[in-house]
Formats: structure tokens, sequence, C-alpha cells
């Protein structure tokens, strides 16, 4: 329990503990790469069903033990029996799960290293309230409420209770919940402005490079970038897409860069990187959408003709073939939305996995928990260097793929 | 919940990504890539313009070069032509003078011949002139010594007579 306390006070964090009465396993993660996302996603969709058919009967009684834990302690009102309370919350015992979903999920406020929080602004909109802009330091890292809103659960819910109350004594607010659209400036948010400014800097700074050198060598960062671009365009979009690449270089090419730095921000455990955006699926849901629109928008008549009645086709053949095409338009997009979440999440689980293999030994014995360190660090710093390379191959996938639907959309007819 | 949450997009984050990368890409698109990517085809084809014009230049220079020899060669086979010309103007030239004076002197000759043989006839005839009048002129005298009495010019004369005859016959 040393061990823990030392190194990794974010368990303590209330947040990560509340909801892990519902006991589930840490993921358990096969480690070929094929596997691995097919096994996340099946497995968090079978997490989620019995997640959602838990809290009908699960959530009351919790509350009712929390609850009047909660009174006992805020009687005290000291930090110690607050420590107390957590200890007994969690049993005492490392959950590996919550301290790996933590890392790659999102959360109000970005925690930078021991009890220190950087506070990030909460937005929410509700349709009956209005607009309210605040700190999410006002939470006291989920525990109080204010402004009628309180973290539950890592989301933003509405409440009726004053500011400053423990969110234990506090109730949801359902209807006003359902009315309040969240749009606070989360870790991921913060971390995706930050990536967008470093884009920004990195290429308007070359873009200079470029005009001020016009014709001459590449310098400096120029050097760093050029191959990278270069490689975009004629490995990625001349050879996907054909003679009509030029318009399309501006989105493949942003998208390349985002996912890259990305990838690498999120293999960075400090701030400013650390947070998990390429493996966040609203994030692979926006791209994958881009790459639709542009898609769809951009497709000529050979394309729909392609889908709608495929040439040479028989005419009952089509009662199959098209529904099927149909489908696969909407599918493509979707397994690009799909790869590039479930591959970075993946390898950030099994780094972590890896990691908190150190905790779940150090729990039984101290000296186990030092002897297994040595072959996690190893396994991490493994899992590190084939994520390095995931990374890129990650970005590149994604820019290809999209490349491809979209050379297939406006590829002209070939002359038989 | 949490990992339920995973797979669950985030309304926040779809609109600040949405909006923000929108944005970005934007600006990227005509701030960056648009310079750069002219930048690099303008680079491209400044390179290969320089190849080309290299290898244009390359092949003017070997043309040139044969040129070069070519007039070289020419010159050379003018310079031949012109210096065989010299020296066949130089002979026959000293041919020519070699003629002239070899027909000048021989004139020059034969005119001193005449001249020669003018003098040496004129100094014949006088010689003969001189020698006829030193001859009258002895003979006179020994005409006025021998011939000073009547017989003695007689005999003489009888003398010439006979061999006149002599000689005549």
């Amino acid at each position: 329990m040393k061990i823990l306390e030392e190194v990794d006070p974010p368990l303590r964090d209330e947040s990560y503990l509340r909801g892990r009465k519902q006991g589930y396993p840490p993921p358990v993660m096969s480690i070929p790469n094929l596997l691995r996302a097919a096994s996340l996603l099946i497995g968090s969709l079978l997490f989620g069903a019995a997640n959602a058919q838990h809290e009908g009967h699960g959530q009351v009684p919790q509350h009712d033990v929390v609850d009047s834990t909660v009174a006992a302690v805020v009687a005290a009102d000291t930090d110690a029996p607050k420590l107390a309370l957590e200890e007994a919350e969690h049993g005492g015992r490392f959950d590996a799960g919550k301290l790996i979903m933590g890392h790659i999920g999102d959360e109000h406020g970005w925690h930078l290293w021991g009890h220190t929080t950087l506070p990030l602004p909460i937005i929410v909109y509700n349709t009956e309230r209005g607009v309210s802009v605040f700190s999410s330091s006002h939470f006291d890292h989920g525990h109080k409420t204010y402004g009628g809103y309180m973290l539950h659960e890592g989301s933003i819910v509405a409440t009726k209770a004053e500011d400053g109350t423990d969110v234990h004594h506090a109730t949801i607010d359902e209807p006003l919940t359902k009315a309040t659209w969240d749009i606070s400036i989360t870790k991921n948010v913060m971390s995706l402005f930050i990536s967008l400014a470093i884009l920004l800097f990195v290429f308007i700074g070359v873009a200079k490079a470029y005009t001020r050198r016009a014709g001459q060598a590449p310098t400096g960062f120029q050097n760093l970038v050029e191959p990278i671009i270069l490689f975009v365009r004629d490995d990625v979009a001349k050879s996907a897409i054909g003679p009509k690449y030029m318009t399309f270089m501006p989105y493949l090419l942003t998208a390349f860069f985002f996912i890259f730095l990305n990838n690498l921000l999120g293999l960075v455990p400090f701030f400013p990187g650390g947070a998990n955006l390429t493996g966040n699926i609203a994030v692979t849901l926006v791209l994958a959408l881009i790459t639709f629109i542009i898609v769809t928008v951009k497709g000529n008549k050979h394309y729909w003709h392609h889908i709608l009645a495929m040439p040479g086709v028989p005419g009952w053949v089509l009662f199959i073939l098209t529904p099927v095409e149909i489908l696969g338009m909407f599918l493509k997009p979707f397994v690009l939305m799909i790869r590039l979440f479930a591959n970075i999440t993946a390898g950030h689980i099994i780094a972590l996995s890896f990691f908190s293999l150190i905790f779940v030994f150090g729990e039984t014995n101290a000296g186990a928990g030092y002897g297994v360190s040595v072959m996690s660090l190893a396994f991490t710093v493994f899992m590190t260097m084939l994520e390095l390379l995931v990374a890129f191959i990650q970005a590149y996938v994604f820019t290809f793929l999209s490349a491809m639907y979209i050379g297939a959309a406006v590829e002209e007819p070939h002359h038989h | 919940m949490l990992l339920a949450s995973l797979v669950e997009p985030s309304f926040g984050l779809i609109f600040w990504m949405t909006l923000s990368f929108l944005v970005v890409l934007f600006i990227l698109a005509k701030f960056a890539w648009k310079p750069i990517l002219n930048g690099l085809k303008e680079r491209e084809a400044s390179i290969a313009d320089a190849l080309n014009e290299a290898r244009k230049a390359r092949e003017e220079n070997a043309a040139m070069m044969a040129k070069n020899e070519d007039l070289m060669r020419q010159a050379r086979e003018e310079r031949e032509v012109l210096l065989k010309e010299a020296r066949d103007i130089r002979d026959r030239e000293i041919a020519g003078a070699k003629a002239k004076a070899k027909a000048e002197g021989d004139a020059l000759l034969a005119r001193a011949r005449e001249e020669i043989r003018n003098e040496k006839n004129a100094a014949i005839t006088e010689m003969k002139n001189q020698v006829a009048e030193l001859s009258i002129l002895v003979a006179e005298r020994i005409l006025k010594e021998k011939l000073g009495d009547a017989a003695a010019q007689k005999a003489l004369v009888d003398k010439v007579i006979s061999e006149a005859d002599l000689r005549k016959s």
C-alpha cells in the first residue's frame, strides 16, 4: 500500500473510485494485434450492456451505503477520515481497471501530479438555465456541487443542491440533466487545442520558410516535415487518388499530422501530453465523418453508379448488392473511426496494464512489487516503442484509407 | 460505466473537435499547405529545369566543341591552301624574275658583244686607216728617199707591176 500512496495518488481520487464497487474485473487484453481491437470493442460493448443492467438495481443500495459513511465523515470534517473513507470505499485494494480507464478517458480539469490539478473551464449550456462558465476547480475534484451542476461518473449532471454541497448529498435532477449540453474545455479538448496550436505554429512557420527561401534546399524544421509531406503527397495522395489529388492534399496532410502528433503526445506521460485524444471515439468520429462527407460530396457519377447499380451485374443480384454497397458507404468511415480509436486505446491499455502489474503484485508483497517492476518496466518500454511505430502506422493507415475512399469516389470511368 | 463511456462519443469533444479542426484545417490549407505545396512544386520544377538546362548546356557545349573542331580543321585546310598558293606564287615569281633577269642579261650581253664588235670593227678600221696612213707616210718617206731619182722610181714601178701580176694570177 505504501508504494501506492507514493507513486499514484490519483488512485485515491474519488472520481476513479466511484462506481468501482460494481466490481468489474480489469479488461484482459490479448496481445496479438489483430485480436486486440476486436476484443476491446466486443469487451466494451459487453461491459456497457452489463453496466446498464446493473445501474438499475445496483445504484440505490450503493448510494445508501456511501451516504451513511459520508454522513459520519462529514461530521468529523477532517482530512484523515476522508482518506479513511476512500480506503474503505475501495477496500484498500488497487484497481488496475480504474487506473487505466482514468488514464485513457477524459476528465474535467487536468491532473498534473500528486494533488495538483490544472483547472479547466467548465462550459455548460442548459436549455432552461442558459450558459454557465466557471472553473473546474469549483467542483473540488468532483466532490462538490457548483452553479447547479456536479460531476457524476466523470460527466456533468444538473442538481438543485446549493453550491459547495458534497456530491453525496446532492441528488441528480434528471430532466434538467437531459437539457444540459456540456461543451467544457476538458482535458481532451485542452489537448486538442494544444495539438492544433502546435500544428499551426509548426506548419505556418515551415510555410514561411518555403516562401522566404523559395527554390532553395530545406533547412531546420523543413527537413523534418518535408519528407513526411512528400510521403503523404506521393505515396498516399498521388497513388490512391490519382491526378485530382491536389484538391484533397490539405485535408490529408492535416489529418495525417493531427493524428501523428496526437498519437505521439498520447505517449508522453505528463503535461502537455498524456491525453488519449486519438484514442477517443469522439475525435476519430469527427475525422471519419469529414472523410465521409468529402467522399459523399465529391463522389462523381461513376461512383454513385457503382453503388446504386453496379454495372455488368444481373438485375436480381442488385437487390442484394445495392444494399451491401450502401452499407459499405457508411461502413468504411465507421471502420476508420473504430480502427484508429481501438488501436491507440488498446496500446495505452496494454502499456498501462503492464505498469499496473507492479501495484497488483506490490499490494500482496512489496518485494514482489519491486521484482515485477523490472519486468513490467521492460514490457512497458517495449510497448512504448511499439506504440511509436503504431503512432506513425495508424496516421498513415487513416490517411491512406481516406485517400483510397476519396480516390474511389473521384475516379473517372475506365475506357474499355 | 467508464468503459462504456469510452465507446460513447461525448458531445463536448465532438463539438470542439469539429469546430477547431475545421478552423485549423482552413487556416492550414490557406497559410501552410498552399505555400508549402507550391514551394515544393516550384522547387521540383526548378530542379527539373536546372537539370534540363544542364543537359542542354552540355549538348550545346558538345555541339560547340564539334563546331570548333570543324572550324579549326577548315582553318587548317585553308592555311594549307593559302600556303601552297603562296609557295606557288613565290616559285612563279622567282621563276619569272629569273627568266627576266636572264633575258635582260642576255640582251645586255648581246648588246655588249655588239658594241664590242662595233668597237673592234671601228678599231680595226681605224687601225687600218692609221696603218694605211702610216704606210703611206712610210711609203712616202721611203719613196722620198728611194725614189728621189727617176731610175729608182722606174725600177720600183717595174718591180711592183711584176709582183702585182704574180699576185693577180
